[in-house]
């Protein structure tokens, strides 16, 4: 178990939230290609050290958060409101950077 | 200074009359003279020094590498090769996983994949003359719902046109083949079908990784444990080498057989993947008399179960809610298990979970593995393993060692090229992998 510090309701148990992904800037659709566009939506750092993701809190203030997070160790040394705003915004960009096809590994009823 | 070259030498002319006398054959003849004779086994593998270039380098000791060198010299005669892990022989996902082996899976290219490693399984024992313990004691995926029976059917019509024993089968003969499950309509997750594939089963992991060990060993293939890779050597697009904690190493090709931390290693070599590793986690019960042949897998209730040869119920779930390399269990995470195993089997309820562990699992978008070519000239990956990495070894091995030895992929694994996420033909295998091991 971690706990996450909320910026708006204290640290909680992650079972509270839902793991968005790796914080990732979507590039410009206007301008960009298909690869690119695919890179965006497959690619990931998927370090093995300090990472900086969003986090949604699902059974708390239902707002996106920006978490810096240890991935060997689970230590999370930063946590803020995510979103060009600061004060916990969607970010369009964060919320796309989930897995377009399909979204959480932990699967549903259907194996 | 004199010790140093005499323990060299020592080592040498060892080796010398291991490779004149060829590997010790291990057979119930040999068993009993030993016995009889109070004579020891000679040592399955052995320390050799870096050597400072090799044909081919596998970074990784877990199934996967050492399939891919045991193949490369057994089939295609390439023995200057070295299989180099930061641990020991199996410490990653391939001594942690829960050791369920079945092809029942749901794309043709999917099926016909774990189809060719069930096969190279069955022969596995005779081919590295080593007891791996394959035991084909059949596998079930149960359904609970409509839709989950309806992907039921779909998988067992296309196993069934790639040759696969593979059906869908009612509640009263999913009683008949697990005693204890409760099959009654009043559950709350009431059991409508299962798919039943009489060839899935279990099989001693550390076994088959010893065995392909022992095996690529005597074939002159060079394993290096606790040799970590710090860099990768790239020159215009061309893998040249690795770094390593012990020293150098020149070759022309470098194989990444890492699984879990395959981003770690291919950050090394500018290779980016689409890889998001997640732990997952599994416990084992206190041994009881054996009472459950079959492997049970309930997709709806997140969670696999097969009984070992010792006794002990062992168990699986699906993988951790958020990425990490941490591998520690958690309670949350017992809890659950507990809870959704009684769904299914209310008796065992005093049966005490005598430990717990967690692997890396390195999952892709798509649940399909990522073999073959990379970017980088030379540089090959085998991973995105995922939660259904160790049933394909042997075949991975294969065919990423046809592939480093002839310079062609094999047809066998086109279709899990890294290029596919560029390209957008993903190969959907979710309904068949996701948690149904």
């Amino acid at each position: 178990m971690i706990r996450i510090p909320c910026p708006h309701c204290s640290a909680r148990n992650s079972a509270e939230f839902r793991h968005v992904g790796e914080s990732a800037t979507r590039p410009d659709p206007s301008t960009v290609t298909p690869e690119q566009w695919r890179a965006y939506l497959y690619e990931r750092s998927n370090p093995a050290g300090w990472t900086t993701e969003t986090w949604f809190h699902t059974v708390g203030c239902r707002r996106y958060i920006t978490v810096e997070r240890h991935t060997v160790t689970n230590e999370i040394r930063a946590a803020r409101p995510a979103g060009r705003d600061g004060r916990g915004g969607r970010e369009p960009a964060e919320v796309l950077s989930t897995r377009a096809d399909s979204g959480s590994p932990d699967a549903g009823g259907q194996a | 200074m004199n010790e140093s070259l005499l323990s060299t030498v020592g080592r040498r002319a060892r080796a010398l009359r291991s490779m004149r006398r060829g590997p010790a054959r291990y057979s119930a003849f040999d068993l009993v003279r030993r016995g009889a004779l109070h004579q020891d086994w000679p040592r399955s593998f052995t320390q050799h020094d870096l050597k400072t270039s090799y044909d081919a380098v596998v970074i990784g000791a877990g199934v996967h590498g050492l399939a891919t060198a045991y193949y490369l010299a057994a089939n295609h005669g390439m023995t200057n090769v070295a299989v180099l892990d930061k641990a020991y022989i199996g410490a990653g996902g391939s001594g942690r996983n829960t050791a369920i082996v079945r092809s029942n899976y749901l794309t043709p290219e999917g099926v016909r994949f774990y189809d060719r490693s069930v096969k190279l399984y069955e022969n596995l024992a005779v081919d590295l003359n080593f007891n791996v313990m394959f035991s084909q004691r059949g596998h079930l995926t149960l359904a609970h719902n409509d839709s989950s029976l309806r992907t039921m059917r779909w998988r067992a019509e296309v196993n069934k046109l790639q040759g696969i024993d593979s059906e869908v089968i009612g509640p009263e003969h999913i009683s008949r083949l697990v005693p204890y499950l409760d099959v009654s309509p009043e559950a709350r997750y009431p059991v409508l079908g299962a798919l039943y594939h009489p060839p899935g089963g279990t099989i001693r992991h550390d076994a088959v990784n010893w065995g392909y060990a022992r095996a690529a060993e005597h074939l002159g293939v060079h394993i290096h444990q606790y040799t970590e890779v710090t860099a990768v050597h790239i020159e215009s697009d061309r893998v040249t080498g690795v770094s390593t904690n012990r020293g150098d190493i020149s070759a022309p090709v470098v194989v990444n057989c890492t699984a879990g931390w395959a981003s770690t290693v291919c950050d090394l070599a500018g290779v980016r993947l689409p890889l998001i590793t997640h732990p997952l986690q599994a416990a084992v019960t206190e041994p009881v008399k054996v009472f459950l042949k079959a492997v049970v897998v309930s997709g709806s209730l997140h969670v696999y179960v097969s009984q070992t040869d010792r006794g002990e119920l062992v168990f699986g779930a699906s993988v951790d809610p958020y990425p990490s390399y941490s591998m520690r269990g958690s309670l949350e995470f017992t809890e659950e298990l507990a809870g959704h195993v009684l769904e299914l089997m209310p008796s065992i309820a005093k049966l005490r979970v005598l430990r717990q562990w967690a692997g890396l699992c390195d999952m892709t978008p798509d649940y399909s593995p990522i073999m073959g070519v990379t970017p980088v000239d030379g540089f090959l990956v085998d991973v995105g393993w995922g939660t259904y990495g160790y049933k394909a070894g042997p075949v991975a091995g294969e065919a990423m060692a046809e592939l480093v030895a002839t310079g062609k992929t094999p047809e066998i694994i086109s279709a899990f090229d890294l290029a596919r996420f560029a390209e957008g033909r993903l190969v959907g295998e979710k309904g068949a992998a996701a948690v149904g091991h």
